[in-house]
C-alpha cells in the first residue's frame, strides 16, 4: 500500500513552517504579547486622562472601551471559526453524514458532537474541537486556545461531511492540518468561550478537561 | 467485505465492495479509486481509534477506504 504519513495538502502551502508544539508555543506568547501591546497604552491613557484631566472624563471611557472592544473583537474572530456557515445542506443527507460522522467518533465524542455541534478529538498537541469550517485546538493543560480557520473546498457537502473531513485530515497527520489551516486567535478559553454560541459552550469545557487530566 | 466510500452531497456513496479473494471485485474497486483521485478526492483509511493514513493506491486488505475532498485554510 502506498502509503503518505505527511496531509497531501501541505503541498499547498510549501512556504509554511509545520506547526509543531514549539511553533505553537511561540504563536500563543506572540498573541499574548500582541494583546498586552494593543491594551496597555489604552489603559495607560484612560487612566492618565482620568488623573490629569478629570473632566474629559469622557475621552478617557473612550480609551478604556478601546482596551476593551478590541481584545473582544480577536476573541469573536478566534470564535467565529467553529461557527456553522455556509449552505446548510441539512435535507436527506446530513442524517447519512451524521451517521457516518458517529462511526468515526466514539461514544462519548458522538453524543458531545450531537448536542455541540463540535466533535472532541484528543491528539498529540492537545484536545481539538472540530467544527464544520474551523477547528479549536486547548492546549497548555487548558489554558490556552488556539483557532484554526480550515474547511473543506467542496462547499456543497452536508454539515456533518464537512467535520468528517476535517477529522478524517486529522488523524492523519495532526500537524500538517494545523499548518495547512489558517491561525486565526490564540488565547485563554474564558476569552474564547464567552464569544461562543451558547450551545457549543458544553464541548470547550469538556475540552479543558481532558487536557487538563492528561 | 472491504469497502471504498466517498463522501459527498449525498451523506455518503459506496463506490465498490471486494473481499481479499475476490480479484476481479477488487480490480474494478482499484479502477474507482483511481477515477476518483483523478477528480481530485483524496483516499484515506481510517486504522485505529485515532488514526487514520493517506494512500495513493487501494489497499486490498483494508475494512473501509474512504475518499474525501481536499482541505484549505478558510
Amino acid at each position: 500500500m502506498a502509503q503518505q504519513a505527511a496531509l497531501p495538502e501541505l503541498a499547498s502551502v510549501p512556504w509554511r513552517a509545520r506547526a509543531d508544539e514549539r511553533w505553537l508555543l511561540r504563536y500563543g506568547r506572540l498573541w499574548h504579547a500582541w494583546t498586552v501591546l494593543y491594551t496597555v497604552p489604552f489603559l495607560a491613557a484612560g487612566a492618565a486622562i482620568l488623573v490629569l484631566a478629570p473632566i474629559a472624563a469622557p475621552v478617557a471611557l473612550v480609551a478604556l472601551a478601546h482596551a476593551w472592544i478590541i481584545p473582544e473583537l480577536y476573541a469573536f474572530r478566534g470564535a467565529s471559526v467553529v461557527r456553522p456557515k455556509g449552505p446548510r445542506r441539512e435535507g436527506v443527507a446530513e442524517p447519512v453524514a451524521q451517521g457516518f460522522l458517529g462511526d468515526l467518533l466514539g461514544h462519548e465524542a458522538r453524543e458531545l458532537h450531537g448536542r455541540t455541534g463540535l466533535a472532541l478529538e484528543r491528539a498529540g498537541l492537545g484536545a481539538w474541537l472540530v467544527g464544520e469550517g474551523g477547528a479549536l485546538l486547548v492546549t497548555q493543560g487548558g489554558r490556552r486556545v488556539h483557532c484554526f480557520c480550515v474547511g473543506v473546498t467542496d462547499r456543497g457537502l452536508p454539515p456533518s461531511d464537512r467535520v468528517a473531513h476535517l477529522l478524517l485530515a486529522l488523524r492523519t497527520d495532526e500537524e500538517g492540518f494545523a499548518t495547512v489551516a489558517n491561525h486565526a486567535f490564540a488565547g485563554a478559553p474564558w476569552r474564547v468561550r464567552r464569544r461562543l454560541p451558547v450551545a457549543m459552550r458544553p464541548a470547550l469545557d469538556a475540552a479543558r478537561a481532558r487536557v487538563a487530566s492528561a | 467485505m472491504a469497502r471504498l466510500v466517498r463522501m459527498d452531497g449525498s451523506g455518503h456513496s459506496m463506490l465498490a465492495e471486494w473481499t481479499e479473494r475476490d480479484d476481479e471485485a477488487f480490480e474494478a474497486a482499484v479502477a474507482e479509486f483511481r477515477r476518483q483521485l483523478d477528480e481530485g478526492y483524496i483516499g484515506t483509511v481510517p486504522d485505529g481509534p485515532r488514526s487514520a493514513t493517506h494512500v495513493r493506491e487501494l489497499p486490498r486488505d483494508a475494512e473501509l477506504v474512504i475518499l474525501r475532498r481536499p482541505i484549505a485554510g478558510g
